[in-house]
């Protein structure tokens, strides 16, 4: 009745390392779930234009074309620093995390640019159920990427500032899962937003 | 008291409350058991018939529940003669699981079939079979009131609709503000009534009579009183009531209409004797595109 | 500049957000001085400290379950006297008759009611006993996320505090539960009343969301050497059936407040009548969340259902491996059957008979647990104690209500029943003795655990008879009303349809149903003050089957000195029949206390509030803030703390002296 146990620190780093993954995945998948409400609302919406204009009149392919290759790069130099991870390079991860921050930087400034050349235009959120739905689900992601960037800047401090713990090891890795769903929902919201849209579909 | 007269205590006092409540609703009326239109007269038979179903299944489990909870009690294991098993292990049972598994499949089998079927049959949206000329009514939902326009006869009626005996009725439903549903329980089930979409609802009275209509869905302030009245009348008596109606000293145009729109309640029957030419059409359309000047 | 400074710090908010009607008036007034009353006594007794450290930063789940308890609990006495509310106005408003409220007044009451039972109540018990039981269950000392399951109670309790907010400052919604559009646009409801029903429910939401990934991990993760999932408690699988359900579900209605807020607020047009927004499809979402809610709700309830009988009938869970397999069937089906909330808009015959078909599907899974459950009692020997009772009201009750559900799930059916009071007695049959039972039941039979003594059996039974009783009363007339033509949500009706001394009996069913709370509060206060009679010496009250009886009572906050091994189901049953006891020592983490929850809560009330208010200074500060908390908290390095196993053995030795204080009494 009196054995007693000491802690295996390793083995318990470990555990909560595997269950914080683990419930990340799960987050991530709810946040599916809020992305195909939002693509649902859109695919329902997309055609009540109510007699404004639509996709075609809208989108501007070869802008949104730089914007993809933006963020798409960006979840390459995000992979980057993955690798300098394992190899232990602190220099080379907050390098790596500094060019992503710029990049998704740039992917937003451009896509807040276009937001608000649509506003001035006329074609805001208010002027259609159509309208409302770009706005909101492109939006959503802009607001998901925003929160990406927060999140690498304050990494990226803590690295700077303590190196590679287990912590920060920890949360670049969620960190860089959290970024390549967003480059993943960017995918479908190229192909179903603006390229079907372009189509007029 | 012993658990058997604790038993019978219960089951005398449901069976004089069920005797005194069956004895008191058979003095009242209640559409939907005693429905007045085929619709509502087919949907009763479907409700009967899916009841029998779930009563096959619903009786022995009560039964079973009772024997259970009655033969297993701690003080019937020890006052009992008869020996009350006690096997404390026994947890599963290939037989039993097919049974409460299997039976409760066959059964939603066969009322899925019959749910397939009667869907189809029963659907608000297909016509009535006769070989009598439907009439048609065009309803609109307004706050706080129901507006019935009978395009063929170039009347309008506010909150009081006559229907002929034995004629198929074809209303097409819409609302000039939020989400509502008509309904008129002695006759049949109801159709939601929504702002740009015209839904439709096709109901038949087998006999004379004044019926309650329902609005059916939260509509605001003054919801609970925009119920209405369908009458079923005979031929001529639908006939005079057209006459009478287009003897009305207003007329249904756009500006009356407007006016008929804003927001009211307690709106008593109204009659107008002309319509103005598609303004249901008007009215459901009004919300697909902008509108150029016009009072949205 | 005063102006543009007022704007920018007050929004829309004015003199005339006070309530005006009498009734409002009052319990505002009442609301308030509650409030008052309980920060006095807290303040002349001294308690803040205790209050901070002991219950407002804590991370214990045990405790995080109590709180949970009490602000449900509140929150049915606010609920409830909604539903008194309702039954006193439809008893009366007949004829020339206006009854006691006018009907804004009982919109929003109505519209409360159901918010508020739902969100608040059956949420918060939920998640209380979630809390307070299912780490142990599974031989672990906590949920897998401690930090976000005390965010997760702060979230709520923030939603709470603003949906009884709106009875003092505002109006509430008058759109009902569910806030179709287009009622509850801006157009039709200018008011605030549909924003306070949005952003308390999207608060509350978001911490619900992240108690569902909580215990879903926990359940995934936590369990203790040995335990397979086969070999978890039946209620472990019904939370995990439940959570995936909150996982899949909840992003849905995050999603379609979101979305309504932005139609009022923004002026965006998903589902305004007009420019292109379709109120269809807010139809369509909300039931995609609100279906499998109920199913969130009642399938833990149904786990409460397996732990009890087992435990009363000494005996063995029946069929577990097909209670498993029913789980997932109603998992799955769940979420297959939206649809059938709204047969009569008009999507056709085809698409209609396909979502009906889908809706008798579970009627299956659910019948298969109905016949487990009482073949468990089958050769087992029953003690008929006070959840017991609560358990075979739920059996005689839910039969009736499910077989109303499967005539409404024939769309043809449907079509007469839709929205009528018949449909109200439908769900509330479903809910009250499948739902509310069930937690009744478990916070009977866990108290103990929770409090260290039992609780007062007779009351108990007189409790739980007074529930089955007052909601046959209350309910029953409900199905006639129905099939009589009665829509739901009347405030007033005509005195020749004859419907008034059905409203009057349900009345007195609903005044019976109090009385059973009545019991069920004296049943608490009596137990408390007769607590050391009731001492619970042995952790194990009931001669229980499951871990959580393995730990005395009231569980010390480490739980188990040594986490226990398994190797088959009811382990602790085994253990008991063999002789056995598990024990030992060991070093211990723990998390530390954090005020960051709370805090975060308090910061969410104020974006709820400056969004309600169009105070967008205030929503912003409020989400700067969440943020910069967030920041500061994963900067602590040290969030846990080491308890070692001497500390451990000390802890013991001084609770068995107590134990030896308290047997005096037996």
């Amino acid at each position: 009745m009196s054995e007693v146990t000491t802690l295996d620190l390793k083995r318990v780093e470990a555990e909560a390392t595997d269950k914080t993954t683990f419930g990340f995945w799960v987050y991530l998948m709810t946040d599916c779930v809020l992305f195909a409400s939002l693509f649902a609302v859109y695919a329902v919406l997309h055609g009540n234009t109510f007699g404004g204009p639509g996709g075609r009149e809208l989108f501007k392919l070869p802008y949104v074309l730089v914007e993809t290759i933006v963020l798409l790069t960006s979840s390459f130099t995000m992979g980057l620093a993955m690798l300098a991870l394992q190899k232990r390079d602190k220099q080379a991860v907050v390098g790596w995390l500094l060019v992503t921050f710029v990049l998704g930087g740039v992917f937003l400034g451009m896509e807040l640019s276009e937001f608000h050349a649509m506003v001035t235009e006329g074609n805001s959120w208010r002027r259609s159920g159509f309208l409302s739905s770009y706005f909101t689900l492109v939006g959503t992601h802009g607001l998901h990427i925003t929160v990406g960037l927060i999140w690498m800047a304050v990494v990226g401090i803590f690295t700077l500032k303590k190196g590679l713990t287990d912590t920060v090891r920890k949360r670049l890795t969620l960190l860089s899962l959290f970024w390549h769903f967003l480059d993943v929902v960017w995918i479908f919201i190229f192909t179903v937003v603006y390229l079907l849209g372009s189509l007029n579909i | 008291m012993k658990t058997k007269h604790k038993l019978g205590l219960i089951f005398v006092v449901f069976t004089v409350f069920v005797s005194i409540a069956g004895w008191y609703l058979s003095r009242r009326s209640i559409p939907i058991l005693q429905p007045a239109g085929q619709m509502g007269r087919k949907e009763l038979h479907l409700m009967l018939f899916a009841l029998l179903l779930a009563v096959i299944v619903v009786i022995p489990t009560y039964a079973i529940a009772i024997m259970i909870a009655i033969k297993y009690r701690e003080e019937n294991h020890e006052k009992s003669r008869k020996r009350v098993k006690y096997d404390p292990d026994f947890d599963h049972s290939r037989l039993f699981e097919s049974i409460w598994w299997g039976i409760p499949i066959v059964i939603i089998g066969i009322l899925s079939v019959v749910t397939w079927n009667s869907s189809h049959a029963l659907d608000p949206y297909k016509p009535l079979a006769s070989n009598k000329k439907p009439l048609t009514i065009q309803v609109v939902s307004l706050d706080w009131k129901w507006l019935f326009i009978y395009p063929k006869q170039h009347v309008a009626s506010v909150n009081l609709a006559e229907i002929p005996v034995g004629v198929p009725v074809d209303f097409h439903v819409t609302s000039d503000t939020i989400m509502n549903s008509f309904w008129i329980p002695a006759l049949g089930g109801q159709i939601y009534a929504m702002p740009s979409m015209d839904t439709q609802l096709h109901e038949q009275a087998d006999k004379t009579g004044s019926f309650m209509g329902s609005p059916a869905n939260i509509a605001g302030h003054g919801f609970s009183r925009m119920d209405f009245t369908v009458r079923a009348a005979s031929q001529t008596g639908f006939d005079a009531w057209v006459k009478q109606a287009r003897q009305a000293s207003k007329q249904l145009d756009n500006q009356t209409y407007q006016a008929l729109a804003k927001p009211s309640d307690n709106v008593p029957v109204t009659y107008y004797s002309g319509v103005m030419d598609g303004l249901y059409n008007d009215i459901v359309m009004k919300y697909m595109m902008p509108q150029t000047g016009a009072a949205q | 500049m005063i102006g543009s400074f007022a704007i920018a710090w007050l929004g829309r908010l004015s003199w005339h957000a006070f309530p005006q009607a009498a009734v409002t008036r009052g319990a505002a007034v009442g609301i308030v001085l509650g409030a008052l009353v309980v920060l006095t006594l807290l303040t002349y007794f001294h308690k803040w400290r205790w209050l901070w450290h002991e219950w407002l930063t804590t991370q214990d789940p045990k405790r995080i379950g109590v709180m949970y308890v009490i602000v449900a609990v509140a929150m049915l006495l606010r609920g409830g006297s909604d539903a008194v509310m309702m039954r006193l106005q439809q008893a009366v408003s007949v004829g020339s008759n206006n009854g006691p409220f006018s009907p804004d007044t009982f919109q929003q009451v109505f519209s409360a009611h159901g918010t508020i039972m739902i969100f608040f109540v059956a949420m918060g018990l939920m998640f209380g006993i979630i809390n307070l039981v299912l780490p142990q269950q599974l031989g672990s000392r906590d949920v897998a996320f401690p930090f976000m399951n005390a965010l997760s109670f702060w979230l709520f309790t923030s939603g709470m505090i603003l949906i009884n907010l709106s009875l003092v400052v505002g109006e509430f919604s008058a759109a009902g539960w569910l806030a179709y559009p287009p009622l509850s646009e801006l157009k039709f409801s200018p008011g605030v009343g549909v924003d306070y029903w949005i952003w308390s429910l999207q608060i509350a939401g978001v911490g619900s969301l992240m108690s569902g990934i909580n215990f879903l991990v926990t359940i995934v993760k936590n369990r203790c050497q040995g335990m397979t999932m086969m070999k978890m408690p039946m209620f472990a699988w019904s939370v995990f059936g439940s959570m995936i359900l909150v996982a899949f579900a909840f992003p849905i209605l995050t999603v379609t407040l979101t979305l309504l807020f932005l139609d009022r607020a923004l002026g965006m047009h998903f589902f305004t009548a007009g420019a292109g927004g379709n109120a269809m499809m807010y139809v369509n979402l909300i039931w995609a969340w609100g279906h499998p809610e109920v199913y969130i709700l009642v399938l833990p309830s149904f786990g409460i259902y397996s732990e009890i009988v087992a435990t009363f009938s000494r005996k063995r869970l029946f069929g577990y491996t097909s209670m498993v397999w029913a789980i997932g069937a109603i998992v799955f089906l769940s979420f297959t059957v939206w649809l059938h909330h709204f047969f009569t808009m008009g999507a056709g015959a085809d698409v209609n008979a396909v979502f009906g078909i889908a809706t008798m599907l579970i009627a299956i899974p659910t019948g298969v647990k109905i016949f487990n459950w009482l073949f468990t009692m089958y050769r087992g020997r029953i003690r008929f104690t006070s959840p017991m009772v609560w358990f075979m009201g739920f059996v005689f009750l839910f039969i009736t209500g499910g077989v109303t559900g499967v005539l409404m799930a024939v769309p043809a059916i449907d079509f007469q029943v839709h929205n009528s009071l018949f449909l109200v007695a439908h769900f509330h049959t479903m809910i009250i003795s499948g739902v509310v039972f069930g937690f009744f039941a478990g916070l009977t039979y866990w108290l103990p655990k929770v409090l260290g003594f039992r609780l007062h059996e007779g009351l108990g039974k007189i409790a739980a008879w007074c529930w089955i009783i007052g909601f046959m009363l209350a309910f029953f007339p409900l199905y006639i009303l129905g099939l009589m033509g009665a829509t739901r949500r009347l405030d007033h009706y005509d005195a020749s349809l004859g419907w008034q001394p059905l409203f009057i009996v349900a009345g007195i069913g609903a005044a019976v149903i109090v009385a059973g709370i009545v019991c069920q509060l004296l049943q608490l206060a009596v137990s408390i003050w007769q607590r050391n009679e009731r001492r619970d010496l042995t952790g194990d009250p009931w001669n229980g089957r499951t871990l959580e009886w393995s730990v005395p009572s009231p569980t010390p906050f480490y739980v188990f000195t040594k986490l226990p091994v398994v190797t088959e189901r009811d382990q602790f049953w085994a253990d008991k029949q063999a002789g056995k006891k598990q024990g030992g020592y060991e070093d211990i983490i723990l998390p530390k206390n954090s005020g960051v929850p709370i805090i975060i809560g308090g910061l969410s009330f104020l974006v709820g509030f400056g969004a309600i208010w169009h105070i967008w200074l205030l929503a912003i500060v409020g989400l700067l803030g969440i943020i910069t908390a967030l920041i500061v908290r994963s900067m602590n390095d040290e969030p846990e703390y080491v308890l070692t196993a001497k500390e451990v053995e000390r802890l013991e030795n001084a609770r068995r002296r107590k134990l030896k204080e308290y047997a005096v009494y037996e």
